[in-house]
């Protein structure tokens, strides 16, 4: 029987492991959770000079295989083959910085000592030579034992040579003979192999400690931060524009042709009412999330993300968090599942608990469909002066509520349910690189699809159910369809529970199937209005316009208030849940992000109605 | 004198390091960064705001950031 080849890169975090790994595999890579746990697993396929495939995955970055963190714990695993239904990798692929190689020889010689077949991938000695580091391959593959192939990801630098190096790569007997080796003393073999290895070393006065002096200064270097945010918000917004306006052209061609073309009757109004006007109004928003990963993805693989994370250290400590919670909240501006996955590299437990409850508080881009929608009906388009439009204003309010509201929320849980001692910040400023356009682009791929994969599964499936339930039972004629049918009795029901804080019941029927995803909130606005238009023509007016005709202003402001707080969406719960093994949890977050959302909400719509604006 | 109160840019050799006074998950932590007896350091920045945490240290090619009480554990002397 012939088994497939197997290979795992390892390393230290920052050795550029995963740009190796895209250069190796290209596109070809398959992200998924290792089972149990929600650290990334990425496998993809090696092509070796011979033509044979080699199944090639990308292990967490370690600093030892003792572990301290979630990650390091699986890489650990995989690597001595104890992890369940994950054969241990044949052959090992150490990763070593070129320019730092003192540091990861100390987790190279740990890995070499198993006696297991490996091979060290000098990478990134383009970066090093910047650094004015001449290095002797040669010398380094004599002192190690091992194959030693200098390469550079990002130029597709040394791939080939590598990929033969794997391929011939053979097992050597295990170290048992050596006594047991601490980590003291690795790291003074570490420091002889480095200098060995070192054939010329001037001292360059180095471009990352230049800008470090400008970007992490004390008071240049917020600022700096705080702009670069302020960009990417408004970048979000404006170069969005275009490409949501022709995807929303294009969805409203396709309602128009399957009109046209189809005969009258139920099935063509599923189509055009439910799938069309719902999925679409979810994917016109896949602009501004590509948009604001682009600047997350740029920001990470430029290294800039870890200085982002010194600079808001002070501010995060204030409420009982640490810099590293920086990352994880940032990301969740995008999407709180990917966010709260990032809480792993957190370590302290306390501090990723806390973190991980107030993730959902961060504006993500789901709630983007809602606010643009309601902000466009509600909100006049006026200049408030300096080019400030009042649009604007009222989204970054929403975006500022969430925020404080999370730093409030922080500062009373770490006094409450997640008390303990303060919380430390110890982390790697990786060194600056230009990122790499492929590497960028697969990972904004990688995202978009994500998207797409759920607007195209969740998204579609919750608006069918709703549309069926909107329709059935059929209403007598001079009836209101939404009255006779089912939704419209469950929403009748919830809407005795919303009624005090604003909402009516179109509102009470759009927010149960957004507990699926907040975006649906605005598909199902969409969908209802569609199905109780009287006749065609009523069904063409615009979702703003019926939004206008049916609600009023302190309406439409509470209905923004209870979406910066509502936990509307079973994704982050189930991520939740499995990130914190159990639902206690998941249930806490529920009870106090719905209790928040009824609470604004309420405060919201009475403030208003006092103010006279209704 | 401590890390913590090393002047910017000065290049220092840890001498001690009073591990007991850090919680062991941080300990490891800097330990496996190369933060530990015979490291060669500097401090390349120091605080954000007005304020003195957190620190920026560099150790061989390396720029590691720490809080101002995790430095503090750590004794440094001239190279």
């Amino acid at each position: 029987m012939t088994q497939q080849r197997s290979a795992a890169l390892v390393g230290n975090p920052n050795a550029g492991k995963s740009a190796l790994f895209n250069a190796l595999t290209g596109a070809r890579q398959k992200i998924a959770n290792y089972p149990g746990v929600t650290v990334e697993r990425k496998a993809g396929r090696l092509m070796l000079p011979s033509g044979e495939p080699v199944l090639l995955t990308d292990l967490p970055g370690s600093y030892s295989l003792t572990p301290t963190s979630p990650d390091e714990e699986v890489t650990r695993k995989v690597i001595l083959g104890e992890f369940p239904g994950e054969p241990a990798p044949q052959v090992l692929v150490v990763v070593l910085d070129a320019s730092n190689l003192e540091q990861h020889l100390v987790f190279a010689q740990e890995v070499i000592a198993l006696g297991r077949p490996v091979v060290v991938a000098l990478n990134m000695v383009d970066l090093a030579e910047r650094d004015g580091l001449v290095l002797d391959p040669a010398a380094l593959q004599e002192a190690l034992g091992v194959p030693v192939v200098a390469t550079v990801a990002v130029r597709r630098r040394g791939l080939t040579e590598l990929a033969e190096a794997i391929a011939a790569a053979e097992a050597r007997a295990p170290e048992h003979h050596r006594p047991h080796v601490d980590q003291t003393e690795r790291r003074v073999t570490a420091h002889a192999i480095a200098a060995a290895a070192i054939i010329s070393e001037t001292a360059k006065h180095r471009l990352h400690s230049k800008l470090d002096r400008v970007l992490l200064h004390p008071w240049l270097g917020p600022l700096i931060l705080f702009a670069l945010l302020f960009v990417v918000f408004q970048a979000v917004f404006t170069w969005a524009t275009p490409f949501a306006d022709a995807l929303e052209a294009g969805v409203s061609w396709l309602s128009v042709t399957a009109k046209d073309i189809l005969p009258a009757g139920l099935a063509r109004d599923l189509l055009t009412e439910g799938v069309i006007s719902g999925v679409g109004s979810v994917v016109v928003f896949l602009p501004q999330i590509v948009i604001l990963f682009f600047f997350i993805l740029a920001m990470e693989a430029s290294g800039y993300m870890a200085r982002a994370a010194f600079l808001m250290d002070r501010l995060m400590a204030m409420v009982g968090l640490s810099g590293r919670s920086f990352i994880p909240l940032l990301s969740s501006f995008a999407c709180a599942i990917p966010g709260i996955m990032a809480t792993r590299s957190i370590t302290d437990p306390k501090d990723r608990l806390t973190t991980i409850l107030i993730a959902p508080l961060m504006t993500c881009s789901a709630r983007l469909p809602v606010y643009a929608v309601i902000i466009a009906a509600f909100i006049p388009n006026r200049n408030v002066g300096g080019g400030v439009g009042l649009q604007g204003l009222v989204l970054l309010g929403l975006y500022v509520i969430g925020i404080a509201g999370a730093m409030v929320v922080a500062l009373v849980l770490r006094r409450s349910v997640t008390k303990g001692a303060a919380s430390g910040f110890i982390m790697e400023l990786p060194k600056y690189q230009l990122p790499n356009l492929k590497d960028l682009l697969i990972g904004l791929w990688q995202r978009a699809w994500i998207f797409l994969r759920r607007a195209g599964t969740i998204i579609f499936m919750v608006t069918v159910v709703l549309w069926l339930l909107l329709n059935f039972p059929r209403a007598e004629p001079g009836q209101n369809q939404v009255d006779a049918s089912i939704a419209g009795h469950v929403a009748n029901g919830l809407a005795v529970v919303v009624e005090p804080i604003g909402f009516n019941r179109d509102i009470a029927l759009a927010l149960i199937p957004a507990m699926a995803a907040r975006e649906v909130a605005v598909s199902s606005l969409a969908t209802t209005y569609a199905v109780s238009a009287p006749d065609d023509a009523a069904v063409a007016v615009k979702l703003g316009d019926q939004l206008r005709a049916n609600w009023s202003l302190p309406t439409a402001l509470a209905f923004l208030a209870w979406f910066v707080f509502a936990p509307q969406c079973m994704s982050t719960i189930a991520v939740t849940r499995r990130e914190t093994n159990g639902w206690k949890w998941p249930i806490f977050m529920l009870g106090y992000l719905f209790a928040l959302a009824y609470i604004f909400a309420g405060l919201t719509y009475w403030t208003a109605v006092w103010l006279g604006l209704g | 004198m401590t890390l913590d109160l090393l002047p910017i840019g000065q290049r220092a050799v840890v001498t001690a390091v009073d591990w007991a006074t850090l919680a062991p998950d941080e300990a490891h932590r800097l330990q496996a960064l190369g933060l530990d007896v015979g490291a060669r350091v500097a401090l390349a920045h120091r605080g954000v705001m007005g304020g003195s945490d957190p620190l920026a240290v560099t150790i061989g090619r390396m720029t590691v950031a720490l809080r101002r009480n995790h430095a503090r554990a750590m004794t440094v002397g001239t190279v």
